[in-house]
């Protein structure tokens, strides 16, 4: 298990330096000098230029200034935001909660409804539910989720009046930011409204950016299910006169459930792009949000910054499931 | 044999129905539009379709904010994504069948280079890395279509490599190879065509997921500009006054979505035909 362990971290080292290269590389492809975009088209005289080129380092040689990246990179310092002076490293800090809380519903969503879902399918193979929901399935992974949380708000929003349109919580209501997590920070509050306002704002984003994550986790778990429903132990189970329902739950689902939960791991990087179209339809300000205005402010620390501790995150939840996987299945292990 | 196999699956057939209308209507687009995608019809802002009161026949789908025939717009707008396809998924195919042969056949350094580097590609959400090389390159419908082939670029090489592997080793390349020919035409010869069956299949899959992120790329403003008829940058022009008029919402994104999952469905209709093991 160590030298698993061990090996799929030296595979790691590699890759995190690439993404930073990229990520250094980024700023300096943009067309014009850091400095140059940064003040703007006031200009900017030559002497202070050079001045403020050589205070950012920005006259070294590039090798020495990837060091000096790297340098920053791994003690933290990532960069000041153009627009708001803060270091990106706190802003992201201060955001990337909101987003979480988002994703772990929009995943708990999609394992609660698409666990269920795939394993009456399977079960009922070939049966018109069984159709129905894998035409729905591969309808949901073909959906332009932007559209599909616009056509949301439309209905639910605008024309029913249900639920607000944007926000993670009413005006009306001040949270004290205790874990960031607003279900919670709500919960806790002296207000009893402030958590039925939370819920109300965060059930429509969870369920546009659950929606592919659900159709994924449907049919892999139908798929998984039909797998282990041919294993012989599944055949044991149900010669021992175990009931239909105890033999699917007990026995099938939790072996079936093993590859589920692995891809849905694997997904966390098409979740966090899922992140960014919904924040942004919602004003949900969360780390997506955010770097889609980076762009727009031309804000190129953040965009930086931002990019690469969204990479890092990647990694490191890729590197969980792998060793929960291992973890799970002695095969993988060697 | 492999007609009747994919015929079989009636979402796929549904599927290539569709992509032969919509290649249709984008083929003719100039004729098959009633109005020009860009003219603004003053009088005429906001029209509702034509099953709705206030509808007309002139404008059968309804008008934009700026009196711009819907209908018409979408067609001309079928012909973008199907450019937006075939573009990025031949550039990416090429690229990337192109770097996973050569890892496969160098082997050694080359190999460890070009799968690192795919590696690194692939840690970043496409959606994430796509957008920055737009911010990078500048928004516009052709570096969209690069981003984006870019993004795609780790499945293709991923695939290549490993079913050139596979093939690298039966007899009938070894036999090849002692016969005197190349490592050129072993590659793109020999082995390439033993391994088409899963690109052939991930290119028609890679199809939708091109057209899904150019839109979203427009749909943030940096894909195709206004007053291109993108579905995506229509839905952008959308958001100010979608409240208001559901036509302008509905229709882009429904189009979106259909071309989207008739290139899916005949992907997977063409998987479990060409590859019967992976039946169930």
């Amino acid at each position: 298990m160590l030298r698993f362990l061990l090996r799929r971290i030296g595979l790691i080292v590699p890759t995190f330096i690439g993404v930073t290269f990229l990520s250094f590389m980024l700023i300096r492809l943009v067309p014009g000098d850091p400095i140059e975009v940064r003040v703007g088209e006031h200009g900017i005289a030559p002497a202070r230029l050079a001045e403020l080129r050589h205070e950012f380092g920005l006259d070294q040689p590039l090798w020495k200034q990837f060091l000096d990246y790297e340098r920053g990179v791994v003690t933290g310092g990532l960069g000041v935001s153009v627009v708001t002076r803060e270091p990106v490293w706190n802003e992201f800090v201060t955001l990337f909660p909101a987003t979480l809380e988002l994703s772990f519903c929009a995943i708990s969503l999609a394992l609660l409804v698409g666990l269920p879902l795939g394993v009456i399918a399977a079960v009922k193979r070939g049966s018109v539910f069984d159709y129905g929901l894998m035409g729905l399935s591969i309808t949901g992974a073909s959906m332009p989720i932007f559209w599909w949380g616009l056509m949301i708000i439309l209905v639910f929003s605008v024309t029913l009046g249900w639920t607000p349109v944007s926000g993670r919580i009413s005006d009306m209501y001040y949270v004290e930011p205790w874990t960031g997590f607003m279900l919670i920070d709500s919960w806790f509050s002296d207000d009893k409204g402030a958590f039925a306002s939370a819920v109300s704002h965060l059930i429509l984003p969870a369920i546009v950016l659950g929606t592919q994550p659900l159709a994924v986790v449907a049919r892999m778990t139908r798929s998984a299910m039909l797998d282990v429903l041919g294993e012989d132990y599944i055949r044991t189970a149900r010669a021992k006169g175990l009931g239909e329902g105890r033999v699917v739950v007990v026995h099938a689902l939790r072996n079936a459930a093993i590859p589920v939960v692995t891809v849905v791991g694997l997904q966390v990087g098409a979740l966090l792009g899922g992140a960014i179209l919904t924040e942004t339809i919602f004003s949900w300000p969360g780390v997506g949000h955010w770097l889609v205005e980076s762009i727009q402010r031309r804000d190129y620390p953040v965009l930086q910054g931002g990019t690469l501790l969204v990479a890092t995150l990647v990694i490191l939840v890729n590197l969980g499931v792998d060793m929960m996987y291992g973890f799970l299945n002695p095969r993988i292990r060697r | 044999m492999f007609w009747r196999s994919f015929a079989e699956n009636r979402g796929a057939v549904l599927g290539l129905v569709f992509m032969a209308v919509l290649t249709a209507l984008a083929l003719t687009a100039s004729i098959a539009a009633p109005h020009s995608p860009t003219e603004q019809y003053r009088d005429a802002f906001l029209t509702p379709p034509v099953w709705q009161s206030g509808g007309t026949w002139k404008f059968v789908l309804g008008t934009d904010d700026v009196g711009r025939d819907m209908a018409s717009r979408l067609i001309h707008g079928a012909r973008l994504s199907l450019l937006i396809g075939v573009a990025v998924v031949g550039l990416s195919l090429t690229a990337g069948t192109t770097l996973g042969l050569t890892a496969a056949f160098a082997g050694g350094l080359v190999d460890t280079v070009i799968m690192r580097l795919m590696d690194v590609l692939l840690v970043f959400p496409s959606l994430l890395l796509a957008i920055v090389i737009v911010a990078i390159l500048g928004p516009g419908l052709f570096n969209a279509m690069l981003a984006v082939a870019i993004v795609t670029l780790p499945g293709y090489t991923r695939l290549s490599r490993a079913s050139a592997l596979g093939e690298m080793s039966r007899d009938y390349v070894i036999a090849t190879r002692c016969a005197g020919a190349g490592p050129l035409h072993l590659m793109f010869n020999t082995v390439l065509p033993n391994c088409a069956a899963p690109l052939i299949v991930q290119a028609s899959l890679g199809f939708s997921a091109a057209i899904l992120e150019a839109a979203a790329l427009g749909f943030l403003g940096l894909g195709a500009q206004p007053p291109t008829p993108e579905w995506g940058t229509m839905l952008a022009g959308a958001l100010q006054y979608y409240q208001r008029a559901w036509w302008v919402l509905t229709f882009p994104g429904l189009c979106i979505l259909a071309t989207v999952l008739a290139f899916n469905l005949f992907g997977d209709g063409l998987r479990d035909a060409l590859d019967p093991k992976l039946k169930r």
